[in-house]
């Protein structure tokens, strides 16, 4: 790409350039123009002059007046200019110093152009019948455009030695007006990495202006991220250190103690602490994960009745009941299957630890209009109703929790099931007591084209 | 040494009853702020160790609510926020001492039992009775006939009668103090306990109040 400032000087220069050539070709016709009539008047005058004041001439003198015309004063002429005189029967009555002596015209009055000897020749011919003069004053047409070519010359060279000053004015005039970008430049290159404070938009010129304010928010962003992700960081290391305080007082009950019993207990106590901290520890890395991708890239066919009972088979249910009812609707969704797992285990999970042995958990699965529903409900305690909104925040335990949950659980579910278009509502059985977890996920009808992002697409099988 | 813990965590609030149990204090475990405003109304505890994130509000809040009823009962923070700003606000609200987790188990004994000596005036956490020094830190009693180990029991129930020798102390009041409430109580193990302490500072520093209790005997 080339420079900015080569760019906007060429073609100022190029326009600048055009314009002034054909300013300068318009002057120099007028002026030749002009020039020409001037001319023209004054070979005019010159004619009139001399015919003025040329004395009568008599047939019977013109012999004798031949020696003389060799002295008629031209002296009021340039030496451009050439005379001759003659009289109506032909012949030479007299010439300036240097005309020629060939008949410098034909025509009877007026303007004409004409070879004499040669050379080109612009002639005014006046004739006096009083006199019996015909009179005709010529310029020399090489003389004449000598003189044009001087004088428009004179006209046009400062124009053309202003052509490189211009150049030389524009080229400067560019650079300092581009000057705030070199500003912008400087100062964004004194900045530190982490910087991330705004840039002044007070100042700037209103073509600058949309790119530093576009920075401006640029940096809003990142900062913004930035910020989220040390919250993280923080909010995350500081979620471990009740886990770890338990983790160092078990291990320290253990080396203190005398009693085999005691030990024992601590030393279990350290092992179910441990999973309880590695799982809290892999949901925050899923969290962050779920966190940066801002898209759930890519979707297969999802058998969902397949993947309720991966999820079912893969967590031992002790003695509850677990029941799975597709028969009303058996869909199969496309969709992101690891982000849809993620979010089922969670609630499934919840679920289990919820609920208490002997007592139930079960699957549904209906269409709801445009919607698939899954429903998931257990036998558990349920949720205190002022809970129920703040239980999808991360880290928070309610007054029911568990011993092994992280607060994360339905954190990531709610996460997960955003990022495939879906939606979670979390109410109380009205039946029973227990939580009823409602899982939306779209879906179009059958006969409408797959929608863009995050589309789900049902396909009813069977 | 009576204690109560305010701790949500499970396996924490299990290894601060043992772990505090093991150097000789009694501790009572409970997990929200409602829990322990009925354990301090119902009983008297020696200290508190309190967490500041508890499911049903912050232990800060509750902490000044409790010194607004006028309560002095020492009381050590025990947190995971553990800046700076988090130090200050919880000492100013009415903490006396303040641990980040995690921490040491010795630390955090030998903290607990310097903000109870404090309140109670006390410069050392060792109890004197005439010739007979009790070393709670180190569960050792040290008499002129030499030094012995005390169990965390003896050490409770020795403690209490030297804090207040020459007062009579009841059966009733050493089983409370001996005992939190997640565990049973057993009727005769404040008298083996006593059996077990003469024999080792003498028969004669306990002197049974029969009917009532025991009493430290005050020596010249």
């Amino acid at each position: 790409m080339i420079s900015l400032r080569t760019r906007l000087s060429l073609v100022l220069l190029l326009a600048t350039g055009v314009i002034w050539c054909c300013a300068a070709v318009w002057i120099y016709v007028e002026s030749k123009t002009e020039i020409e009539r001037v001319l023209d008047t004054r070979l005019q005058e010159a004619a009139r002059m001399v015919t003025s004041i040329a004395t009568r001439a008599s047939p019977t003198d013109v012999d004798g007046r031949m020696s003389e015309s060799a002295e008629v004063p031209s002296a009021s002429y340039e030496r451009q200019l050439s005379c001759q005189i003659w009289s109506f029967d032909g012949k030479l009555l007299a010439k300036s110093t240097e005309a020629p002596s060939e008949r410098l015209s034909d025509s009877q009055e007026g303007f004409s152009d004409r070879i004499v000897g040669k050379e080109p020749w612009r002639v005014f011919t006046v004739e006096d019948r009083d006199k019996g003069l015909r009179v005709m004053v010529g310029d020399s047409l090489t003389l004449r455009r000598r003189l044009v070519t001087d004088l428009l010359t004179g006209l046009m060279l400062p124009m053309i030695l202003i052509l490189p000053l211009l150049a030389l004015a524009i080229w400067a005039a560019i650079g300092k007006g581009l000057r705030p970008i070199g500003v912008l430049t400087a100062e964004l290159g004194g900045r530190g990495v982490d910087d991330m404070k705004p840039l002044e938009v007070g100042r700037t010129p209103s073509e600058i202006k949309p790119l530093v304010e576009e920075l401006n928010a640029l940096f809003g962003a990142v900062d913004a991220a930035r910020r989220h992700e040390r919250e993280l960081t923080a909010f995350a290391a500081h979620e471990l250190r009740t886990p770890l305080a338990g983790l160092k007082t078990q291990a320290q009950i253990a080396i203190a103690t005398t009693d085999e019993m005691v030990r024992g207990q601590a030393l279990r106590q350290l092992v179910v602490s441990i999973d309880r901290t590695s799982r809290l520890i892999q949901q925050m890395l899923t969290t962050a994960r779920l966190d940066a991708d801002a898209e759930a890239a890519c979707t297969d066919r999802v058998e969902l009745r397949r993947l309720v009972d991966e999820i079912v088979a893969a967590h031992p249910s002790g003695r509850r009941e677990i029941a799975i009812d597709f028969t009303s609707c058996n869909p199969s969704i496309e969709t992101n299957r690891e982000m849809l797992g993620l979010a089922l285990r969670n609630l499934y999970e919840n679920a289990i630890q919820h609920a208490p042995e002997g007592s139930s958990v079960a699957w549904l699965c209906r269409r709801d209009g445009d919607e698939l529903l899954l429903v998931l409900e257990d036998g558990g305690a349920g949720i205190p109703e002022d809970e129920l909104p703040l239980v999808v925040k991360r880290f928070y335990r309610g007054r029911r929790k568990s011993d092994v949950g992280s607060g994360l659980g339905l954190a990531i579910t709610e996460l997960a099931l955003k990022r495939i278009g879906g939606n979670l509502a979390l109410t109380n059985r009205t039946d029973g007591s227990g939580l009823r977890a409602e899982v939306r996920l779209l879906a179009p009808r059958r006969s409408m084209p797959r929608r863009e992002w995050g589309a789900i697409h049902v396909f009813d099988v069977g | 040494m009576r204690v109560l813990v305010v701790e949500d965590d499970a396996v924490l609030a299990n290894g601060l009853r043992i772990g505090l149990g093991l150097s000789g204090m009694v501790v009572d475990a409970v997990a929200t702020c409602a829990d322990a405003r009925e354990a301090v109304s119902s009983s008297s505890f020696d200290a508190i160790v309190l967490d500041v994130t508890l499911p049903d509000g912050s232990g800060l809040d509750w902490l000044s609510e409790l010194r607004r009823t006028g309560d002095k009962t020492p009381v050590l923070v025990l947190t995971a926020l553990d800046e700076v700003g988090d130090r200050i606000t919880g000492l100013d609200r009415g903490a006396d001492d303040y641990l980040g987790k995690p921490f040491d188990l010795d630390e955090l004994a030998a903290r607990v039992r310097a903000v109870s000596r404090r309140s109670e005036g006390r410069a050392s956490s060792r109890l004197t009775c005439g010739d007979i020094v009790l070393d709670p830190a180190t569960l050792t009693v040290t008499t002129a006939k030499g030094t012995f180990r005390l169990s965390p029991r003896e050490v409770v129930i020795l403690s209490a009668l030297m804090k207040r020798a020459g007062e009579i102390r009841s059966k009733d009041e050493l089983e409370t103090v001996m005992y939190g409430w997640q565990e049973g109580v057993e009727s005769n193990t404040v008298e083996v306990h006593i059996h077990n302490l003469r024999a080792k500072i003498g028969k004669d520093a306990i002197e049974t109040v029969r009917g009532i209790g025991y009493r430290m005997r005050v020596r010249e």
